[in-house]
């Protein structure tokens, strides 16, 4: 599936739920069903700054494809960034700079977060595409 | 008489309205208080009809708006009790009252190895400031540290006062655990060595009688923001003789009596330390809000407020798991607490949904979560515009978050 597929798919499953609350019930079970990062990389290297819950993000690169784990402390975060990494992992650094994330905004969590909250979600975009731009100038050497 | 809560309410635009279609409960007053609707209007009416640059013009306009400048220092000068309008300064809020007498106290009497005294419940702004005069001035910060309950401890107070401490930084009430500092006791015994204190007021003043001289202190600073005023004004009070010595903080207009290029001489208190062009229409806006306190009556505001405080403690306390940050007996109305294993960002944003605004996080005052080792909070603090029924509302919120992560 592309990037767009799955962000339609998300956007599909989110939509049956009416209720805000069932929607953060389902965030809830999607950020605990997310296996855990490995302890090792739960450091301040993997931190991503800018959330005002905690979050750790680790990239690995295997044969041009970048595969994310991630962590957060608050049950929410988690479930934000379980979201980006079924959307994100797993692809090419170029699939991952290039993609156009609209599934926050349609599965109405955007409107919901605060500034600062959504400047947590955007640092870890961010992140996440830096993480992609590094490794694909690794791919051109 | 007395105003019914519903005459209150009413005087607050803001609280009639809907957050995704539910009642807003506005539970973050610590952070900022709404606004009466005589705060708007007055500030509002001043751009319509009487805005001119205050101390500048010889025009019915400026003349105008500069008494009622004056007057609104005059309104704030009996609202703390300084005994004297020039010991009244117009800032633009806490922080930069602090900052002010962090430079401007730090320039003329802190040297290499000197000492400030602050307590380990402060907020950012009445930490930092004094950080960087320590660097500035190669001095020492020292810190006055608080039990589990939130009291400062006394004795080590005494303890830390030395020959070299310089001046004593502490807050009237914390910010996060709500607990109101001893001044009296504290000032006493600085002064005992010939040390002024400055009170940080920002969470004390919106909450009852507040008397500098009763207090005793020598600098008492505060916000607008926090007492139902406009943002963007606040208010640096200090005994006439510390800001006579003091150098100006900002260079500008106003605050000078005559300019050369050879030589500058500066102005009386308080202009002295009202640079450039200030905030009056906030200062105005300001007078207005600590009327409409004093209408309402301070005694009445505190009443209602440690009413509506005694309901949340007991209805957050009867949650089991809940764990209250703060116990002090004398508390202005601030409650801070952690739902069980719930992270505190996760709490805030279920009870966003419910319509109920409260804070989370550090609440500017780091070193108060690492003396407990926790991340950060919920915190709800009250004013006397809310409910009873918004103290169970947030209870039975706080019930159905720990639900949904348990």
């Amino acid at each position: 599936m592309t990037i767009n597929e799955i962000q339609d798919q998300v956007t599909e499953e989110f939509a049956i739920f009416d209720d805000w609350l069932d929607k953060y019930n389902y965030l809830i079970d999607i950020g605990r069903s997310m296996p855990s990062i490995d302890i090792k990389y739960k450091t301040n290297d993997y931190l991503i700054e800018g959330c005002q819950s905690k979050v750790w993000l680790h990239p690995s690169f295997e044969n041009g494809i970048i595969s994310f784990s991630a962590d957060s402390d608050a049950i929410i975060t988690r479930g934000i960034v379980a979201l980006l990494i079924k959307v994100l992992s797993g692809r090419t650094p170029e699939e991952i700079m290039n993609a156009d994330l609209y599934f926050i905004d349609r599965i109405g969590l955007k409107q919901n977060l605060s500034p600062t909250r959504s400047n947590g979600l955007l640092a870890m975009v961010k992140q996440i595409k830096l993480y992609a731009l590094a490794f694909s100038t690794k791919t051109q050497k | 008489m007395n105003k019914s809560i519903e005459e209150i309410r009413a005087d607050f635009p803001i609280l009639s309205q809907k957050v995704y279609g539910k009642p807003l409960i506005y539970l973050d007053n610590g952070a900022t208080t709404q606004k009466p609707e005589v705060v708007i209007s007055r500030v509002a009416n001043l751009f319509r009809h009487t805005n001119a640059n205050v101390h500048r013009g010889v025009h019915l306009l400026s003349d105008n708006v500069s008494e009622q400048y004056e007057a609104a220092r005059e309104t704030v000068r009996q609202y703390i009790n300084a005994s004297k309008k020039e010991e009244v300064v117009f800032t633009a809020g806490t922080t930069s009252s602090i900052n002010t007498v962090a430079f401007s106290f730090g320039e003329k009497y802190v040297g290499e190895g000197d000492e400030i005294l602050v307590s380990a419940m402060e907020h950012h702004a009445n930490i930092v400031p004094w950080q960087m005069l320590c660097e500035r001035k190669k001095a020492i910060l020292k810190v006055i540290p608080f039990n589990d309950q939130g009291l400062l401890d006394m004795e080590e107070y005494k303890r830390l006062i030395s020959s070299r401490t310089k001046l004593v930084a502490v807050a009237h009430a914390s910010n996060v655990l709500g607990t109101i500092n001893p001044i009296k006791e504290i000032t006493a015994i600085a002064h005992k060595e010939g040390i002024p204190v400055l009170v940080d007021g920002a969470q004390s003043i919106q909450h009852g009688i507040v008397d500098v001289q009763d207090l005793d202190c020598d600098f008492f600073v505060f916000s607008g923001h926090k007492i139902y005023g406009p943002t963007g004004v606040g208010v640096l009070y200090g005994r006439e003789k510390w800001l006579e010595a003091m150098p100006p903080y900002q260079g500008g207009g106003d605050m000078v009596a005559n300019v050369t290029f050879a030589r500058t001489t500066y102005n009386d208190l308080p202009f002295k330390f009202e640079a450039g062009t200030t905030n009056y229409p906030a200062a105005i806006g300001l007078a207005t809000a600590l009327d409409y306190v004093t209408s309402i009556g301070r005694e009445e505001i505190a009443g209602r407020e440690k009413h509506l405080l005694e309901i949340a403690t007991r209805e957050l306390s009867a949650i089991s798991g809940v764990r209250i940050y703060g116990t002090a007996q004398d508390k202005v109305s601030v409650i801070s607490f952690l739902p069980g294993e719930v992270h505190q960002y996760d709490a805030g944003m279920i009870l966003d949904k419910m319509g109920i605004a409260v804070r989370t996080g550090t609440h500017c005052a780091q070193p108060v979560m690492d003396r407990y080792g926790i991340p950060g909070t919920v915190r709800a603090s009250i004013a006397f515009y809310n409910t009873e029924e918004e103290m169970y509302a947030l209870a039975s919120g706080v019930r159905q978050v720990m639900e949904m992560f348990a």
